[in-house]
């Protein structure tokens, strides 16, 4: 029997999908314990990232420490606590925190310090408090990168809170270290095609949250993050990008 | 930390500390020699684009343990085969730098892509030595993302047998041996700080002209 057929079995097998060990159980298990860290997550970078993109101090300490944590090895990390604290959650929801960080972080602050600083004047010249500022204005306009920031956590998280399973929590990633120890492949390959569909199911969720909850005049132009050095002068119609000679025009 | 353990076993760590790198190291240059064709043909043609860039992202989307683990079904390679590792992680690359390298070239200024043609460049030198050139910056930033998770991804290929540094994680994790874990840990974030800074000096010195640019043509 072929592998594809051994993972078609395994899905058909209706024992898999029942009981403690069944698919639902996991599934829900690996969104609980995602869940729960992307929320300490936000908790913890959304203020920070939108303190420091609205003071404009200490910017550089955000990109530097954003990239320190985005070069660590979560499974040592992981590894490493259990050694020290003992199994349980808290080791499982630190290690994907700190997955989760850096992008919620650098999306925050990159948001809330790039929205047009006339903006920011215009709303104090009609005299808006500071924290009207920040909430009403400087927030709503960097929810594009927010939420961008988001989705990059979230698909990492969801992704990683397999190795959970490796430091005896559950999860799907149950089925690949179970099937591994039990050398059965097809258990493994059926639990790596049930991450990616959450995977891929969880970015097409947010996808939609993000266009419902941006504001339409936010959406004209393409939501994605943008170098800072990328000149944003031109208007951003297909016609400008795909034909390079009408931009001459616009030169005087 | 028992610092003896380190010394003594300054074999394997090397030999570990090589693999991670080979299996980091390979998939960004296989990544990148296939991104820069796929890139220019998604900025040249709308139809391409329309395939290739959501496909990137589905790519990017899919977990690299889950390709880890079903690539073997696929290639029919062994489950411990470091193949498994090199072809996942350059997927990955790959779908991460099409991207960059069709907004690296979109943003090349239509002015000087017009000025190269009417000096008589033909298209292939036109890319060579005029467009991709202008592209390198946003592609060097593609690269230094694609890299950096890339050293971190492969040692959860040690959950399926094979992660370089990784192996000092379940190793030291099975033996309740934090040394050995911290040894890894800290190997892993140097390589991945060195590569950083290793590819933003590249990034620096292959365009010169930002350098310069910065302070020519300001009014003294």
């Amino acid at each position: 029997m072929n592998i594809v057929a051994q993972v078609a079995a395994w899905f058909a097998n209706p024992a898999n999908w029942t009981g403690s060990t069944g698919v639902p159980t996991r599934i829900l298990e690996h969104l609980g314990y995602s869940a729960l860290a992307l929320l300490v997550a936000v908790v913890i970078a959304l203020p920070i990232g939108t303190l420091v993109g609205h003071t404009g101090r200490g910017g550089f300490l955000i990109v530097g420490f954003a990239n320190g944590l985005r070069s660590m090895p979560d499974l040592g990390l992981l590894t490493l606590l259990v050694l020290l604290v003992g199994l349980g959650l808290f080791p499982v929801i630190v290690a994907l925190c700190v997955l989760a960080i850096p992008p919620l972080l650098a999306g925050t602050y990159a948001g809330v310090s790039n929205v047009d600083r006339s903006v920011v004047d215009a709303a104090r010249g009609v005299g808006m408090r500071e924290r009207e500022v920040l909430l009403d204005v400087e927030l709503p306009n960097a929810l594009p990168l927010v939420l961008s920031g988001l989705r990059a956590a979230t698909l990492q998280v969801v992704a990683t809170t397999a190795i959970a399973a490796y430091v005896g929590k559950g999860g799907l990633g149950r089925y690949l270290i179970d099937g591994q120890s039990q050398h059965d492949y097809a258990q493994m390959a059926a639990g790596a095609v049930l991450i990616a569909i959450l995977a891929l199911i969880v970015e097409g969720v947010l996808a939609v949250v993000q266009r419902l909850v941006v504001s339409p005049g936010l959406q004209a132009a393409d939501t994605r993050v943008r170098p800072p050095s990328e000149p944003n002068n031109e208007p951003p119609t297909e016609a400008a990008v795909d034909k390079p000679a009408p931009k001459m025009a616009g030169v005087n | 930390m028992i610092w003896g353990w380190i010394p003594r076993n300054g074999g394997l760590i090397l030999s570990l500390l090589g693999q991670h790198l080979v299996l980091s190291f390979v998939p960004v240059v296989i990544g990148l020699v296939l991104a820069v064709p796929l890139g220019w043909l998604a900025n040249r043609s709308r139809a391409a684009r329309a395939v290739l860039i959501p496909t990137a992202g589905v790519l990017y989307t899919v977990p690299s343990l889950v390709l880890f683990i079903v690539l073997p079904g696929i290639l029919g390679t062994k489950i411990l085969d470091p193949i498994n590792v090199v072809v996942a992680l350059a997927i990955y690359t790959v779908a991460l730098l099409v991207r960059s390298v069709a907004d690296a070239l979109a943003a090349v200024p239509g002015m000087v892509v017009a000025a190269a043609t009417a000096m008589g460049f033909r298209p292939t030198r036109r890319f060579v030595s005029v467009e991709f050139p202008l592209a390198v910056p946003v592609l060097i930033a593609g690269l230094r993302v694609a890299t950096v998770s890339n050293i971190s991804l492969v040692s959860v290929g040690a959950l399926v047998g094979i992660g370089g540094l990784g192996q000092l994680f379940t190793q030291g994790f099975q033996n309740n041996f934090p040394t050995e874990i911290v040894t890894g840990v800290v190997l892993s974030l140097v390589i991945a700080l060195l590569a950083d800074a290793l590819l933003l000096g590249l990034g620096r010195l292959v365009t010169p002209w930002h350098r310069i640019g910065t302070g020519a043509g300001k009014p003294a």
